[in-house]
Parts: C-alpha cells; structure tokens; sequence
C-alpha cells in the first residue's frame, strides 16, 4: 500500500475537496440540534465554549462580589444576604466562614479553569485555528464536540456542588492536603470536594480532547503555502498552549486519582500522623507525603498559568499588529519567546512552595529558572511597544484592551520578580501581595487579552459589531477600576496582611486597612456591573448591532477575513485560499495592507 | 515509509502532513506522550514516598506464589510469566499490523486474535495476583507485609502496588476493548474496502505503549 493512499485514506488530511462534499455548504440539512446543540462546526463550538465561559465569568466574579462584601464591611449586616443564601450561609446577614471559604475557593476554580482556560482557550482556539490556518475545520470535529461537551458535563457537575447540603470545596482552589483529603477536617472536604475532582477530571479529558485536535490541526491541516512561519502569533500562542495542557493535566489527573484513594479507599498517600480536633480522633495513616501533593499539583498549577497567558498574547500580538497598521516587530523572537516560555513552564513549580520546608539549595534553583522567565517576558513586552512606536494607531475597542493587556503584564511581571525571590517569598508568601500580583499578571491581562479577542473577532463570529459605546465605557471602567482593586493590595501585602482570612477586624496592625478594604470593595462591585454592561452589549449585539458589510471590516492580512461574513460550515465556499506571504504585511511598499493570499509581485523575495 | 518528495516542495510549507501521517496517527502519539505524563506522575510518586520510608518489603517474599504450586518459594516467576505474555502479544501486534501493510486480511485477523487472547490472559494473571495477594490480606489501606528488615511496614506499598498495576490493568483492559473492536472492523472488512489499516497501527501504538508503561511498572514494583 502507498503512502498516497495512506495519506489521503483520511481526507480531512489533504483533500480539502472531498471534505467539503461531506461537511460542504450547500449539501446538507442541518436541524437545530445538530446546528446549535450537538454542532461538529468549529465555529459553533467556539461560540458554545464562550458563552459557558461568559455564564462561568459572572458566577464567579458575583462569587468575589460577595466574599469582598465581607472583606470591606466585616460588620455591617445585610439582611437581604440571608433572604437569598438561606440562614446556613448568611445568618442574620453576615457571611459565614465555611460560606466565606467556598466563595474564595470556587472564586478561583471557576476563573482560572472554567473561565481563562476553557473559555478563553475553548473559544479562540476553536475559531481562530482552522480560519487562520486555512482549513475546513477541526482534524476530528468529532472529538472537538466531544471536549465540549466534557467541558460542559464538567461545568454541571462543578455547579451541582453548590448544592450539596455541606457546600462545595472550600479548602483553596489549590485543594491543599490534607484538609482535602479528610471528610472530618471540614464541611467543604466532604462531598463538595469529590464533585471537584470528578468535575476536574472531566475537565482535564475535555483538555486533552480538545489539546490534540488543535495540535494536529495546527501541524497537520495548513493551507498550501502556509509554513509554520507564517502563521499568525495566534496561532503559534496556541499551539504552545495546547502542548503545555497536553503534558500538565495529566499530572494533575494523577494527582487527583491519589487523593481519591485518599479519601475513600484507606490509603495514605499524602497523610501522615494526623490528629483531627473536631473528633477528637487521632488517624491510623501514616508513611505519605502531603508536600507530594502539591508537587503534583504545581507540576500542573504552573503551566496553567501560561495555559491562560499565552492564547491572551497571541490575541494581543494580532490585535495589536492589526490595529497598529505595523508588521509585529520581533516575529521571530516573538515566537522563541514563547517557546521559552513554554519550556520554562515546566522548571518552576516549586516557586509555590518555597515556604513547605524545601531545600534552600534546591529553592535556589527555582529562583534562577524562575527569574529566566523574565526574559523572554521581557521580549514580548519591548516587541509590543515597539510594535505600537510610531504606528498608525486606531483605538478601535480590541485594540484598547490589547494596550490594556500590555500595561497588566507589565505591573504584574514586576512583582513576580519580588515573588520569585525565595528569601522575599518567606515575607511575602501568602499575603495580598501575593493576590495583586496573580490577579494583575494573570487574571485581569487574561481578561483583557480575552475582551481585546472578543471585540475584534465578534465580527467574524456573528456578523455583526459590538456597540462601541458600550466597549468604551467597559474597557475603562475595567482597566481603571482593576488597577484600583489590586495595586492597594501591594501594600496590604507588604504589611504583612494574610490572605484567605474571613476578617481582620481583629488585628490592630491591619485597622489602618478598613478604609482601604472597604474602597477595594466598591470599585469590585462597580467593575462587577460594568461586565454585566458587557454581557448586555454581546447578546444585545448578536441580534441588533451593527451589521457588518465588507469582508475584511478591519483590513486585515489574515485567512479568517477572506472567508464569507457569515462563512457556512467549511468557511470558504469552493477552493481554499491558497498563501503566498507571511501575516504582518502592513504598511508595505506604500500600500496599508497585503493579504496573505495575494501572490508575491516581481520585486518582492519570498517572506 | 518514506514519500518520494515531488521537487521543489517542503515538507512543512502548508498543503500536508509535515509528517507525512494523518491526524489520526499524530494525535494518537501526543495521547500517549500525556499517558506517558500520567504513568510518570504516579511512578515518581512512588519513587518520591519509597525513598523518604526508611525501609520497604522485599518484593521477592511478597511476589513468590504461583498458581496451583501451593506454598512452594518461586519469587517473581509469576510475574516473569505475565510479563512474558505482554511482551508476546507485542509480538503478534507487531505482526498484525505488518500484516495490514501487506492487505491480508486473513493475517490481521489472525494476528489480532492472538493479540486479544495475550490481553486477556494478561488480565487473568492479574486478577489471581491479585486476589491471591487479596487472600493474604493485602489492599489499599492494609498492608500484612513486613519491611525486609523485619520492622513494621507503612501502607504504602499495597497502597501504591494496586493503585498503579491497577491503573495499567485498566490501561490493558482498554487497549483489549480497542483491539476487540478493531477485530469485528476487520472481520467485517471495513479496512479491506478503504484499502489500508491504519486503524490497526494505530491500535498497535497504543498496545505497544501499555507493553512499554509495564516494563517500568515491572521495574519499578518487583525488581527494585
């Protein structure tokens, strides 16, 4: 048998025409349950994996809406808290503490998993990768549907633990043995916490789903002339994501199956003479390690965060390209950078636990692979600036959150160099220095990586534009507004002030801090109600915005803006387009914009 | 199974596979690198506890039954003798897909079936180990054991030895569910008529990789 029929066995793998017989435009009748449901179209996909995130993102910041409310008034009462939570939760309008301690834990699982990675890696990757690589769709759209729908199946479960009668995991996003690990220890290690594991454990099947088809879709299926080089940063964001989630879940998956057997099978994997004070009770395990796990857990936990970082600065890099009118300077270090970064991701882990008792020789270690990160870092800010130096900017909403994104990482870097210090660390570790810096370098610039995506490809999702109102007033209320919330913070930290603590009314060092707390807690509540603006302005604008007329509304080189406005599934209708020059030819040889399917003129080499 | 290259085309310049594989094949060995991830963590875990316990049973007192051999000493012969099963039904594997490059499909099926029937009484083997070690009162949690110098042992050791053969027994129990299916596939000539077996290697892959995870968990549990 030959290679060429092994090849085109399959013909998703080259034979873009015979794919577009089986998913073509015009041949078949779609119902709505295999158009909005149980869609194998990855455009329809990308939108399922946003708007489960968007539903994700206003759970989870009304999560952090209430829990700031404790924080700023820790002894004002709010009658209506206890008509909605019931009195188990709320009594006589004060949050209780183990409702207080599932907030801040389901506040961090929903965000960073459900939210900055399934939403935000979900969506983009889904959308961008077969539009910008110039393919019909997903290598297996089949599989694509099925790790949404894991996604999905792990966000109900996630949900459902809300409800159980002892309340939802409450021990830290992180899930710490062995406070996890033990039944007795609290109400949130009890059935809460094997809902978040089972959900984990489907998230992290929907992960490896979903990983796979965009690393084989990105190797596998680009149009004739697309090298890897010219591929859009996006896409090459991307793939480095997937590789970091293919490679780090499954550690997580390991360590989550041990902690099960932990928890219901008489093991002692991470436990270790243990005396339990509500029973009184002195346990019979012994041998295990509870540093373990959270090696397991932060051989994962790193990687998350560039898992989350890295789609937002690939959006950014294109956003910012586009919208500069400029080619993104660098191309080339910007993608070894993020292979650095990518490999660099697997060196530092144990950055998190400095203070657990590790060898101050092997925490040296870690400081210097950590610090290395600044590097590459560092490349990816200098080739944004000097992309935006001198252009010919255009403030379009996108283009705002992407110079937001910028301004975030940069804040939140430098306080990573202080994080990274294991000697800092030992004053640090564990306080709202801690917060601001992770919410800075990680949160609000996914946020703001993801809203720059939103704004400027919703065009190309729906059809139609976002009022630009609305995306002004979000964008600066949001940008404002998150710099109010966490730099205060870095003080706060600094004094010493602990995170995770219900109140610090208690404490006379922190009383200089009420006022400060209380004014966090307002501006959270006002940048709270401007995403609700947000969310308005998205579905308003599905239905009435704006439509949109050209092809190519912001003249841009990419494939995904030489499809239909409303491309069908298979995206272009007959041949796909072929390329013939790299992403970022902006401001070339006197002309605003070439696309990437123009071929190469007389007096131009091969780019 | 290199392609002839047409002239002035580069492998990686768009329009095919860099590698010259479908995306079939090439998720299925980024599947297994994550496995390999999975395995990973599991196994330096239990590096991680066994070297921070200051002693441990020896295997070769633990491991030295064998069926219908009574209370005769063989230490790891057993074990020796799954192992021996697993590597052969890489074998047939190896065989069955050759076979699949050659179009015979009276071959593949043959092939197949003995690589299903290696699975099954690799699994068999299992499940006595595992109830005689069972009987001897050994489980998660419960560990009759001593250390090899005589003091009490942790749990640890039953502990990781049914978590870790159990979840490559799983990995096998799937991989014969895969073959299985890929057997009825075969039978019911949907390979013959698309004109390759892709499907089987890629079967073989992931058969190969459990044959693989095995000889660390081997190494790992009974000769160290």
């Amino acid at each position: 048998m030959s290679n060429e029929a092994t090849l085109h066995g399959h013909p998703e793998v080259t034979t873009h025409d015979v794919h577009l017989d089986e998913h073509g435009v015009h041949h078949h009748k779609e119902t709505f349950i295999t158009k909005y449901v149980f869609s194998q179209d990855h455009k329809m996909i990308a939108k399922q994996f946003l708007i489960t995130g968007m539903v994700w993102a206003i759970l989870g910041a009304l999560m952090s809406v209430l829990f700031r409310l404790q924080l700023g008034y820790p002894d004002t009462t709010f009658p209506w808290l206890e008509d909605i939570l019931g009195s188990k939760w709320a009594k006589g309008g004060h949050i209780q503490p183990e409702f207080y301690y599932a907030l801040v834990t389901m506040h961090g699982t929903v965000l960073v998993f459900f939210v900055l990675t399934g939403g935000l890696s979900g969506t983009f990757a889904n959308f961008l990768i077969p539009l910008q690589v110039g393919a019909r769709d997903m290598a297996s759209p089949f599989l694509n549907m099925l790790s949404y729908w894991f996604f999905f199946t792990a966000s109900i479960v996630m949900l459902s633990s809300l409800f159980v009668e002892s309340g939802p995991a409450s021990g830290g996003w992180t899930t710490y043995v062995p406070l996890s690990a033990l039944a007795d220890a609290s109400d949130g290690s009890r059935a809460g916490m094997d809902l978040w594991i089972s959900s984990m454990a489907l998230f992290v099947v929907s992960s490896l789903l979903g990983g796979l088809n965009y690393i084989s879709t990105i190797l596998n299926l680009r149009t004739k002339g697309m090298s890897m080089t010219r591929l859009p940063l996006t896409i090459w964001a991307i793939l480095f994501t997937a590789i970091l989630g293919v490679l780090s879940f499954p550690v997580l998956l390991s360590g989550l199956i041990l902690l099960l057997f932990d928890r219901h099978a008489g093991t002692s994997f991470y436990l270790d003479k243990i005396f339990i004070a509500s029973t009184q009770q002195a346990l019979p395990n012994e041998g295990g390690s509870a540093i373990l796990y959270q090696h397991l857990f932060w051989f994962l936990g790193h990687p998350e965060v560039y898992i989350i970082i890295l789609p937002a600065m690939g959006l950014v890099s294109e956003v910012m390209a586009v919208n500069s009118r400029k080619p993104i300077f660098g191309y080339m270090a910007m993608v070894g950078s993020l292979f650095a970064i990518c490999v660099l991701a697997f060196l530092v882990w144990a950055h998190h636990m400095f203070v657990t008792g590790l060898n101050p020789l092997l925490g040296s270690v870690f400081v210097l692979l950590t610090l290395l990160i600044a590097i590459p870092s560092a490349i990816k800010v200098f080739n944004w600036l000097t992309t935006l130096w001198r252009g010919n900017l255009r403030f379009t909403p996108g283009m705002l959150f992407a110079i937001g994104f910028v301004s975030m990482f940069i804040s939140g870097g430098l306080t990573g160099i202080f994080l990274g210090n294991s000697t800092l660390d030992i004053q640090l570790h564990d306080t709202y220095f801690v917060i601001a810096h992770f919410h800075i370098v990680m949160g609000v610039s996914g946020m703001l990586g993801m809203f720059a995506g939103i704004y400027h490809w919703f065009p190309k999702m729906y059809g139609r534009y976002l009022n630009n109102t609305m995306a002004y007033i979000h964008f600066w209320v949001t940008f404002v507004g998150a710099y109010l919330i966490f730099w205060p913070m870095h003080y706060e930290g600094l004094a010493g002030m602990p995170r995770r603590y219900l109140t610090y009314s208690n404490w006379i060092s922190f009383n200089q801090f009420a006022d400060l707390n209380k004014f966090i807690s307002t501006v959270a509540m006002v940048v709270f109600a401007v995403q609700l603006l947000f969310v308005f302005n998205f579905f308003y604008s599905i239905f009435k915005g704006r439509r949109v007329v050209s092809q190519n509304p912001w003249g841009s080189t990419t494939l995904e803006w030489t499809a239909p406005i409303r491309p069908g599934h298979g995206n272009w209708p007959g041949e796909i387009p072929e390329v013939h020059r790299w992403a970022y030819d902006y401001a070339k040889d006197g002309r605003e914009f070439i696309p990437q399917t123009e071929p190469l003129g007389s007096n131009e080499s091969a780019h | 199974m290199a392609q002839v290259i047409p002239s002035g085309q580069k492998w990686w310049s768009g329009g095919k596979s860099p590698y010259n594989v479908e995306y079939g094949k090439l998720m299925m060995w980024f599947f297994l690198m994550s496995d390999a991830f999975t395995f990973g963590a599991f196994l330096i875990s239990y590096g991680h506890i066994r070297f921070s316990s200051n002693a441990w049973p020896n295997p070769n007192e633990v491991f030295k039954a064998f069926p219908l051999m009574g209370e005769m000493n063989l230490p790891l012969v057993f074990v020796s003798l799954m192992t021996f099963i697993l590597i052969m039904s890489s074998v047939t594997m190896v065989l069955a897909v050759a076979s699949g490059h050659n179009g015979d499909q009276k071959a593949v099926t043959k092939w197949m079936i003995l690589t299903i029937i290696g699975g099954l009484a690799f699994l068999s083997c299992q499940a006595w180990e595992w109830t005689h070690l069972h009987g001897e009162h050994a489980w998660w949690g419960r560990n009759p054991f001593l250390n090899a110098d005589g003091t009490q042992s942790s749990t640890n050791f039953t502990n990781f030895f049914f978590t870790i053969t159990g979840f490559h027994g799983f990995h096998v129990f799937s991989g014969v569910i895969i073959n299985i299916i890929m057997l009825i596939k075969n039978l019911r000539g949907d390979f013959a008529r698309r004109g390759h077996y892709l499907m089987i290697e890629k079967a073989g892959l992931y058969w190969h990789f459990v044959d693989l995870v095995w000889v660390f968990v081997f190494t790992c549990f009974y000769l160290l």
